[in-house]
């Protein structure tokens, strides 16, 4: 069997060698403590402020504006309930978009039911939030304003300057959720105009179990997890030391490669869009045409569902993901397919390719020969298609 | 996840098609729910000697109704309407609990298909 092809990036990447090669040294030989005075302690300490300036750097901001944390959900989650409770005087409501990671979602839902009232926005056909809605939502009780920077299923890009724009000449403070950006698209808080913002190192080639909280200077907010003095007392427990060299190392990477990795995952990108819409009658292709990361192809397949599609593909050995119930894990697909307007059939045929830095041109040939065959194999023993296409 | 006869059921589903001349077909589940089954079945004094299935669902959804039409062909009405969808379950080696429905769906394809003969049959 040929080499599997792995098109889901967007669940995670591989850590790169270069990222494996700096962390290994943290294991075992600069194991320290960060906190400890003695020599290997303050080896740690340096390796934690370095990886610090490595992220800052990457996106504009202050080392002392960043926080590590254990990945992407829990720098929403903190972003979310402890940004609110440090503002509980102003007011109780928050302002998010109906197509935003479960991280968010699910923690405002939590918010509501602790007396918070929260504002979905919906988003228009192509996944995209209206900035006029964010300002219309705002009330004088709005706390906190939440969008993500690019959604993790169909690649939609949000305008998040021009929100960032009206959240500050509103005075309301503003997160996003930028874990599917950074690494993908340019990323910089002050061009952004946010408060705050979320990462997660596994989706830039850097380790799981480590993302950032960016917190501008100046907000205010209290802690989710109580305990030590770390990160300045704002979030206890011992630093994950290889996990944080890792994520200054990969973020380092990724920005300094970023024009060219765009540019090669936009033109691999738009040939899979092309190729297979050529080639699969019936599809569509869900999420924004242009605004949208240049590794994101998400396209819905007319007749099927989707987890039938992957294990497919997966037999075929193509690694890609879907938005159906029955990958998901409950009895509805994927409220962002939902979001965007699409019938629950025709969303539960969804799939999702995520290209990465290690997927080539001939990756995406075969994706597009093969895709067709499993379609049509497919199709045939559905019911639901139509007579011309069986 | 799946069984090693989930995913053979899956990979090489036995009796896909429709029956041009069936005696009686059923169709349950919806495209909402991302599950729907349609069954025909060819009766002879009383026996299924053919059975094919067309399915709109998940793996476990293609394999439950390869494995369930494999378990009624050749077997009398009475019989096909004894099947349970644990049975069918069972016949894959178990299937993961949240698709644990699917075999149900089986179940009540198979089903819906007698009954439809049944219906035809009293009236004929």
């Amino acid at each position: 069997m040929n080499k599997t092809i792995y098109m889901d990036n967007a669940a995670t990447t591989a850590t790169r060698p270069e990222v494996l090669e700096a962390m290994l040294p943290y294991f075992g030989q600069t194991f320290g403590n960060p906190s400890s005075i003695h020599g290997v302690g303050r080896e740690a300490r340096k390796a934690v402020e370095a990886a610090r300036k490595q992220v800052a750097d990457s996106i504009g901001a202050e080392a002392r504006e960043v926080f590590f944390t254990a990945g992407g959900s829990e720098s929403d989650n903190w972003a979310i309930r402890c940004a609110c409770a440090a503002m509980a005087k102003k007011g109780k409501h928050i302002i998010t978009s109906a197509i935003e990671h479960h991280a968010v979602l699910h923690t405002c839902q939590a918010m509501e039911k602790e007396g918070y009232r929260v504002t979905y926005l919906p988003v228009d056909e192509d996944g995209l939030v209206s900035v006029k809605d964010v300002e219309a939502a705002i009330a004088d009780d709005t706390v906190l304003i939440t969008i993500m920077t690019a959604n993790n299923e169909i690649g939609t890009i949000q305008p998040i300057a021009e929100i960032g724009e009206v959240a500050k000449a509103r005075g309301v403070l503003f997160h996003t959720d930028a874990v599917q950006a950074i690494g993908a698209i340019p990323v910089n808080v002050n061009d952004l105009k946010v408060d705050m913002l979320s990462m997660s190192g596994h989706k830039f080639h850097g380790p799981k179990g480590v993302g950032v909280l960016y917190i501008r200077k100046g907000v205010r907010i209290s802690n989710l997890i109580h305990g030590g003095a770390q990160e300045r007392g704002f979030r206890a427990g011992t630093e994950n030391l290889p996990a944080i060299v890792g994520i200054g190392k990969a973020i380092e990477l990724a920005v300094a490669e970023l024009p060219e990795y765009a540019q090669r995952m936009t033109a691999l990108r738009d040939r899979l869009i092309d190729g297979l819409t050529a080639a699969i009658p019936d599809i569509r292709l869900n999420g924004h045409r242009t605004k949208r990361l240049p590794a994101n192809v998400n396209i819905s397949i007319r007749y099927l569902e989707g987890e039938s599609i992957l294990m497919r593909l997966d037999l075929a050995g193509i690694e890609a993901s879907s938005g159906s119930a029955c990958t998901s894990g409950s009895l509805d697909p994927s409220h962002v397919l939902l979001a965007i307007g699409l019938p629950h059939e025709i969303a539960h045929g969804s799939l999702r390719l995520s290209l990465g830095m290690d997927n080539t041109p001939e990756e995406v040939e075969t994706v597009i020969s093969e895709l067709p065959k499993i379609v049509k194999n497919l199709r045939a023993m559905s019911p639901l298609t139509p007579e011309h296409l069986r | 996840m799946y069984s090693e006869k989930v995913m053979d059921h899956f990979a090489n589903p036995r009796n896909v098609g429709e029956i041009a001349d069936a005696s009686g077909s059923g169709t349950v589940g919806n495209a909402k729910c991302g599950d729907i089954m349609k069954m025909d079945i060819l009766v002879e004094n009383d026996v299924i000697t053919d059975v094919k299935f067309k399915t709109f669902g998940c793996a476990a959804a293609v394999a439950t109704s390869s494995m369930a039409t494999e378990m009624v062909k050749g077997k009398t009405i009475d019989e096909a309407l004894a099947l349970t969808n644990s049975a069918v379950a069972e016949a894959l080696d178990g299937l993961p609990p949240v698709k644990m429905h699917c075999s149900l769906l089986a179940e009540q394809a198979i089903h819906a298909a007698v009954e439809d003969y049944q219906k035809k049959h009293a009236k004929g």
